[in-house]
Formats: C-alpha cells, structure tokens, sequence
C-alpha cells in the first residue's frame, strides 16, 4: 500500500494533519470543529447542495463548500468568522422562508437540525413577507411519510435509495421553489431498508409513521444497545418513553452496519414491552405454582438441579453471559432458531438483514450448545430440564415426558410446560445488561434501557445465585464480573472485557479464520 | 426582419455571409462555397499544430465566459488512454440570444465541419451537439447536414479517406436553460436529471460518461474554420480595439430597437454606432433607457455606459457591463425598469435546477418581491432585502444561475433607483408620462 501524504492546515486556529484526499468537513471534526451541514452525510456520495457548509479559506476567491473541498498544506479555515457566519444565516433564512415553522407539531422538533442551527446561529426573524408554499403530505409507503413542507431538498434520502440502497425510488420533481422529492412511478418505500431515509432526513420531511405522534425527542431517554432481532448485530440506539420502547435507531459503528438498519429489525420491538411476563419466582405447591421468594426459589431450583444430569433448551436471545453461566450447569444443551429471509443493503459490504433471526446464534454455538430444529432431541431420559429464555411455541412437547423435572428461567412460561417445578423469572433483552455475539464473531454490549416488571431480575444474576447454591462459587456483583470469568475459561473470548469492547464491540479471538477484523468499508461499495 | 437581406455595410460577414441563402444549407452548396476545406487541411495537421493555430489567432469563447478556445484545447492531454470527447453547447437560451439558432439554421455544416475539426484537434472520436428542445427548425438541419456528411464519408469511420474516426451525434435537449451549463449539459447528455455538477474536477479531467471532455459554443466551433483557412493573423488583425478581444462577434439584437435581428461585427466596434447607425437605433418617438448586452445574466447598462462602451470582452467590463452571449436587448422609455427586472427574476426562478438553496429559494423569493413593487405594493426595506438576497446569492452556489439572477437585480436597482422608489411611493409607472418626462 503506498503511504498515504499528510496535509497538515489550519482550522478555526487548531492544526490538524490529515491524510490528502480528506474534505474540510471531516478534517475540521477531528479537532472539535462541527461545520454546520445538512446534505453531507459520510455513508453518502457528496453532494454539495445545501451551501450549509461553506467556510472561509484564506487566499481563496469564494467560500467554499467543505464537504466538497479536499485539504491543501497550509490552508488556514475560518468556520465562525463573520463571513461564513452570515452565509449560513443567509442559507438558515432562504431554508426558512416556504418553511411552515409548525415545530409544535413536527416529530422532529428536539432532534431536527434546522431547528438547532437556526437557534445556534440564524436570525431572529424573517424578512418574507410573501405567500408561502403549499404542498400535501404524501405516504411514500413502506414506513415512511413525507411532508414537502418541511423538506429542505437535501437530497439524502435520494441518494440513499440511488446509491447504497441501490433501488432508485426517489427524485427531485420540478424546479426552483417548486422542487419537492418525488417518487418514480410505481415505486414505494418498500425496500427492505428503506426507513433508513427518516434517520438520514435532517429535518421534520420524511417521518416514521410507526412513531408518529408518539412521543417527543426530548422526552426520550436513549440507551446505546444492539439489535437483537438478527445475527448482523447492528448497533442501535433504544429509545423508551415512561419505560416503553418506542424507537429504534442506528448506531454508527463501521465494523457492523456502518450507519444504518434494517426496518424489520427496526420496527420489532414490541415485544421487548410485553405486559403478561412472569414477575415472581414461583415453586410447585401440589397442582398450582405459588408465589415465593428469590431465596426460597433459587435454593428449591438447586435442590432440584444437584447431583442431576441438566439438560438446557435455551434461547439464542440470551447473552454470551446467561448463556456461559447455564454451561456451568449443565451436561449438554440445544438451541433452536427463528429463520427469515435474508435481505442485504447492497451499497455497504457485509451488511443484511441475516437469515437467522436471534442475537447470539454464534454465541450461543461458540459456548457449546447444539443448533438444531428438534429443540428437545437431545434431552435423555430422566434429566433435568432447564428452558432458559425458551418459549417452546411451536415444539412438540411429548417429549418433556423424558424429563424427571422442569425448571423454567424466562419471562414467560413456556407453551406446553405444565409441571414445571420452578420458575425463575428474568428480564428480556431491553431490561439487562451483557454481550452478544454477531455472525462475524463479532462480540458486543448491549446495556439496560427499561427496568424489568416485578421481582424479575436479570438472568446472569439469577443464574450466579443459582451456581452458587450449588456450590460452584459465590455470586457475581456485576454482568463485567461474568464476562471476566467467561474470559477466563474459554480460549475464544480470551483478553476480552467490557472495558476494551467499548460500546463499538470486538472479534472474538477466534474469529480471525471466520470473519474480518478490518473495519468495513464505510459508506459505499461498487 | 426576415432573410434574406443584405447585411449592413459596416457588418462584418465571416460567419453570417451566407445567412438567408437556401443553397448554402445542402452538402453540395456548402462544399461549393469552400465547405470542408478547413477540415481537410485540417485532418493533415497534427492535432497540436491545430490547437496552436487557435490559440494563436486569440478565439475565446463565445458561449458568454470568453475563455479562450485554444489554452480550453490544450488542457485534453493526448495519449491518457480514455476516450475524449467533444460537447457543442448548442443549448442557445439565454434571453435575448439567438445567434446559434441562425449559425445551425442556414449553416449546419459549419458546425458539422467546427466539431470535426475540434474533436480531431482535441483526440475525440465522438462529438455531440446538444441543441436546445425548442429548436425545431434548426434541429431539422443539423440533422440533414449530419446524415449528409455521413453519406459523403465526411464524418464517420473513415473521415475525409483519412482512415481518421470522427462521429457527430446531435442530441435534444428537453427545454431547460440550466442545461446550457456546462457540467448540467454533461449530465442531461447521460440521461440524468440536468443539474450542474461541483467543479472540480472540471470536465477536462471528468465530463461526460466521466471522461475528458470538452465543450464549446457553436459560434466558438465554427469560427475554427475560418481560422485555419485565413490564418490567425487574419483573425487577429479584424480587432480594431486590444489584442485579446479578436475577430468577429454575432449579436442577436432584440427588443425596443427599429432594427432587430442578428449581426455581425469585428472585435471593438463603437456600441453607439452598432445601436443607433447598424440596428437603425430606437423606435420612432422613443429613446433608449438602458440596454442589456450580453443576455439577461450580465449587468444592465445605462445609455451612458451603452454609449461609451467598444464592443469586446474588455470593453463591456469597462462600462459595467459583460459581453456575454452578445444577445442584446433594448429598453426604451416607454418600458417600466422594474416590470422589465422582476420579468428577468421570474424567468431564473422558473429555471432554477433546485440543487441549491440559495438559487433556489433566493430566485423566487426575489421575483415575489420585485412583482409586488411592480404592482405597487412595495417598502421601503424591499430594496435593502432585494441588495441583501442578491448578495447571499452571489458567489456562493455551484453554478452560476443564481449569480446571474442577482446581477440584473444588483444592477437595476443601482442604476434606476428611482423608477423603483416611484412605484414604492405609490407613483405608478405611466408609460406615456414616462415617455413625455
């Protein structure tokens, strides 16, 4: 590879180097200098429209656009001088002027650029005096609606469906002030990725119509997680309302689905606010199961588990951490997985909606269970069996008559389980704290974003306290505390801890042979 | 005027003599009045003896930038290993311009004969002339001479026996003025939507289908032969006014003038005799109030300005004003300034391609307020925020069609800013009084 030259420059007083061939724009962020944009987006071709960012080069004629401008040695960039500051009041006001400004009502308001921008640095009022532009909202289909109103042409969403989604949907119909963003005849927002526009749409345009009227940006708390819906692992962003998911977005991460998601994975989370969960450790009391204590529950599931050979149908949705801990318990163990199509982004390498629809399918095979459809195969006569996370919907259940006791860890119980012994209830995968690990072995943290129902606890707890009833040591004080000791055992999550994941993740030791550690290629391919 | 008729004897006629004679249109009559010679000569030049010659004689472009030809030429290097290409702007829709429509009119294997000798002498094998949508007619003619030329073996695999390739490809526009740009021009040739594109790269390094291209004007194209038939001596030495301003130049004169129509004339001829001795000056009873020179991008002109003006690059700049496409427009006393600028405004907001905020907001925002002081509603803040809009939209866009709404704006108001303060106070414009007055 020839080495890349350095350019060192000057911006907003700070020196930077950077290697030749990067724009003003990226250049200025890596010393702390946001160049105000809307039609830049780095997963997007450039296209210089919205003269948002032009800045000030000294010795230079005009201001120029820094999202299409490479640097040169010793440019000296003014990004806050008076000069680029009244353009951008000037584009600030021009995007304003066929505006409706009707924030209390927009999605967007709290989260919406043109709003930040203009109250970081527009003008106090406006000098329109004219009739404004009309033009009627539009279902774009798919999860999307676009109010023309509000649009400030950036083009985002168009080169999104062009240029990574490779499914030419929209254009910018007609010209001047008219200019809209249109659909082509015949098409909708159907692809399967095509809700990545409302994320890319810096202003109030294009809406969820899943979150529609939902709720207020600012009345949302966001918690860094990872989808659970498929084995791509893609890192999002979990917003609850009042302890309800109500969205979820992409999280930039280049390793894993550089800035974007799939709306199937996008749109499943309702599950994650499910109202009839088990809230209470419960024990067998002759033909019903009644309410107990953790400590009564834990100790009469160890009593029930000790000495015994442990069978462990488990759900590919529990973490690296559940899934280590269950390992400690038993002889052998399954998994079973729910399968859909596979549907990728084409403009970024490696990025799909994946086939097996589960968080931690290679986790799960990495610690040792068996993938199979015949969930309960393995399952020998007279062992205990633990349904961890399981549900069973759809299993045929004549053989937990091989079984001599069922001990159920989950959030619900299980369909067909009619004598489980003991039921230990945790939290689902929105309510708790561990790791999983995606299809290229990729290992990542997902953190707590609503509190779990009840007396429900998170399952690296529950299953700690359940080894140590069984002697095999004390309990864990934090899900970290599991992870070192996974570390610690087994050779392919070795030198790992949360600490060095981080919130980007980290290959497995192993994954070296299976997958690529390089970063992947951001932004756009072929 | 209709054709034909006989030129005004201070004309210069090297591109516009045969203007108005049928026979000249057909293969047979041009190669009788010494067509494609230049092309022959040509094709046994080298190409960079070719590029010399234009650069020698001082051509620019007379698309309205005035950049000349031959440096324009000599930036396609030979030898890259890409397909270069040659683009005719035949995409004449600047208001007030229509000295392309005639040159392909009743002189299409000019042009055939410049982008042959033009693709040749910049290593092209393909040229495209993108004539605008609503040129019907000389659509219909370029067409004929294209198919002409083919069948005589002119252009084509074998151009001239030369066993040189040379292919011409006319290609319709939809009727957008913004394909008139260059890089919009590239764009809607691909079968794209017609917006100009970010320079750089500049289409000598990337234009159409990404390759190196150039692109030139029809009047820029067929000035080529001539040329290399006379010399560049020749050429030069028509100038009557500096050494960078050279040969002849077509204006397409229109407007509130007694004589309008296209002509042609050497480099520096004196304005004021062009207006008031050539075209026949202003129409009975009426004076001139201002004159647009260059098409409705450039600076308005006062009479003043107008009358002291030498007609070439350097001499419109010299009296505030630009050369331009050399279309020509005439405002007489009778005419209301501002009706006449917020009619210019609302064609530029019409034909903004929409990419950029500032055109495209900027344009139509100045039209609504130019048509309301028109219609008498304006304030007196109106001309600050006209000044202010204007400037936002100077200099700062990818193209220039917001530069050039600005700059009639800009203009206008500096020069009669009494017409406009008259309607904000409620004197409505009367043409007769304004006449009389």
């Amino acid at each position: 590879m020839p080495e890349t030259k350095m350019i060192s420059l000057t911006i907003e007083g700070r020196p930077v180097t950077v290697p030749e061939g990067t724009t003003i724009l990226e250049a200025a962020k890596q010393v702390g200098v946001l160049i105000p944009h809307y039609c830049y987006h780095p997963g997007l071709p450039v296209a210089g429209v919205c003269r948002m960012c032009l800045v000030d080069v000294e010795k230079a004629p005009k201001l120029a656009p820094s999202c299409a401008t490479t640097v040169a040695d010793g440019q000296v960039i003014h990004v806050h001088n008076e000069k680029s500051l009244e353009a951008r009041k000037g584009v600030l006001e021009m995007l304003l002027i066929n505006h409706p400004l009707d924030c209390p009502i927009c999605d967007q308001s709290g989260e919406c650029e043109l709003q930040d921008y203009t109250f970081q640095e527009g003008r106090e009022d406006s000098r329109y005096r004219e009739p404004k532009r009309f033009n009627p909202a539009e279902d774009f289909g798919g999860d999307v609606v676009y109010v023309p109103n509000r649009c400030i042409l950036c083009t985002r969403c168009v080169r999104f469906m062009d240029d990574v989604a490779h499914d030419p949907a929209l254009n910018v119909s007609e010209r001047g002030d008219r200019a809209l963003i249109g659909k082509f005849e015949g098409k909708d927002l159907t692809h399967p990725w095509a809700a990545n526009v409302v994320d890319l749409c810096p202003v109030g345009a294009l809406l969820s119509k899943d979150f529609l009227n939902k709720a207020r940006a600012w009345e949302l708390d966001r918690t860094a997680s990872v989808c659970p819906n498929c084995t791509q692992g893609c890192n999002v962003i979990m917003e609850t309302r009042e302890n309800q998911v109500v969205r979820m977005r992409p999280r930039a991460n280049e390793y894993v689905n550089a800035f974007f998601m799939c709306d199937w994975g996008r749109l499943n989370y309702r599950w994650m606010n499910e109202k009839s969960r088990v809230e209470l450790p419960m024990v067998r009391d002759g033909a019903n199961l009644a309410p107990t204590s953790w400590e009564r529950a834990i100790a009469s599931a160890a009593s029930i588990l000790h000495g015994k050979k442990v069978f462990v149908a488990a759900s590919p949705m529990l973490s690296n951490e559940a899934l280590f801990l269950l390992t400690q318990l038993m002889q052998s163990g399954a998994f079973r997985v729910v399968e859909g199509d596979e549907a990728p982004l084409p403009g970024v390498k490696d990025l799909a909606l994946r086939r097996e629809r589960a968080a931690n399918v290679n986790g799960a095979e990495a610690l040792g269970f068996r993938k199979s459809r015949d969930l309960l195969g393995g399952l020998a006569q007279g062992d205990v069996l633990v349904v961890a996370g399981e549900d069973l919907d759809g299993i045929d259940t004549s053989a937990l008559g091989r079984a001599s006791a069922v001990v159920v860890i989950g959030s619900v119980l299980p369909a067909g389980v009619t004598n489980a012994a003991v039921v230990l209830p945790i939290a689902n995968f929105a309510e708790e704290e561990g790791t999983v690990t995606n299809l290229r072995g990729r290992v990542q943290r997902f953190t707590q974003a609503r509190q779990a129902p009840g007396e429900t606890r998170p399952s690296w707890l529950v299953l700690g306290d359940l080894l140590g009833a069984l002697g095999q040591r004390s309990s864990f004080f934090l899900p970290s505390d599991v992870f070192a000791q996974l570390a610690s055992s087994n050779k392919a999550f070795a030198g790992l801890s949360y600490d060095t994941i981080g919130f980007k993740g980290l290959p497995l030791a192993t994954a070296e042979a299976t997958g690529p550690k390089a970063p992947l290629a951001m932004g756009l391919t072929g | 005027m209709g054709y034909p008729h006989q030129p005004h004897q201070r004309e210069t006629t090297v591109l516009s003599r045969y203007f108005g004679v049928k026979d000249a249109r057909t293969l047979d009559g041009w190669k009788k009045r010494g067509g494609y010679q230049a092309l022959q000569k040509a094709l046994d030049m080298a190409p960079a003896d070719i590029v010399n010659a234009v650069k020698e004689s001082g051509l620019r472009g007379r698309g309205g930038a005035g950049f000349p030809t031959g440096m324009k030429w000599s930036f396609m290097k030979p030898g890259d290993g890409k397909p270069h290409y040659l683009c005719c702007n035949a995409d004449e829709s600047e208001p007030g311009t229509f000295k392309d429509r005639e040159l392909m009119r009743w002189t299409p294997h000019a042009l055939v004969e410049g982008c042959a000798i033009g693709a040749y002498a910049i290593g092209a094998e393909t040229a495209y002339i993108y004539i605008r949508g609503e040129f019907t007619e000389p659509l219909y003619w370029m067409n004929e001479a294209v198919k002409e030329a083919y069948a005589a073996g002119i252009i084509g695999k074998n151009a001239m026996g030369t066993g040189k390739r040379i292919d011409v490809h006319v290609h319709k526009g939809a009727g957008a003025y913004i394909c008139g740009e260059e890089t919009a021009l590239m764009n809607s040739l691909e079968g794209r939507r017609g917006n100009p594109r970010i320079k750089p790269p500049f289409p000598a390094v990337s234009g159409v289908f990404g390759m190196p291209t150039t692109i030139n004007n029809v009047e820029t194209l067929i000035a080529v032969a001539p040329i290399l038939m006379n010399g560049a001596d020749w050429y030069k030495n028509m100038s009557l006014s500096n050494p960078k301003s050279t040969g002849t130049k077509l204006y397409s004169v229109c407007g509130n003038i007694e004589r309008p129509g296209t002509y042609e004339v050497v480099m520096g001829f004196p304005f004021r005799d062009f207006l008031y001795d050539v075209c026949g000056g202003p129409l009975p009873g009426r004076k001139f109030k201002a004159v647009i020179p260059g098409g409705v991008s450039v600076p308005i002109q006062s009479m003043a300005e107008a009358e002291a003006t030498l007609m070439d690059y350097e001499g419109f700049v010299a009296q505030d004003s630009m050369l331009g496409s050399g279309g020509v427009i005439l405002i007489d006393d009778a005419q209301s300034m501002v009706a006449v600028i917020a009619r210019i405004a609302r064609f530029f907001a019409h034909e903004s391609c929409a990419q950029c905020t500032q055109c495209r907001e900027g344009t139509a925002w100045t039209t609504k307020i130019l048509e309301r002081i028109r219609d008498g509603q304006g304030t007196t803040e109106d001309l600050d925020t006209l000044l202010d809009i204007a400037e936002q939209m100077t200099g700062k866009t990818i193209c220039v069609l917001s530069d050039s709404c600005a700059t009639p704006v800009v203009s206008g108001i500096k020069k009669f800013r009494g017409e406009f303060e008259a309607l904000i106070q409620g004197r409505r414009f009367h043409p007769v009084i304004a006449a009389v007055a």
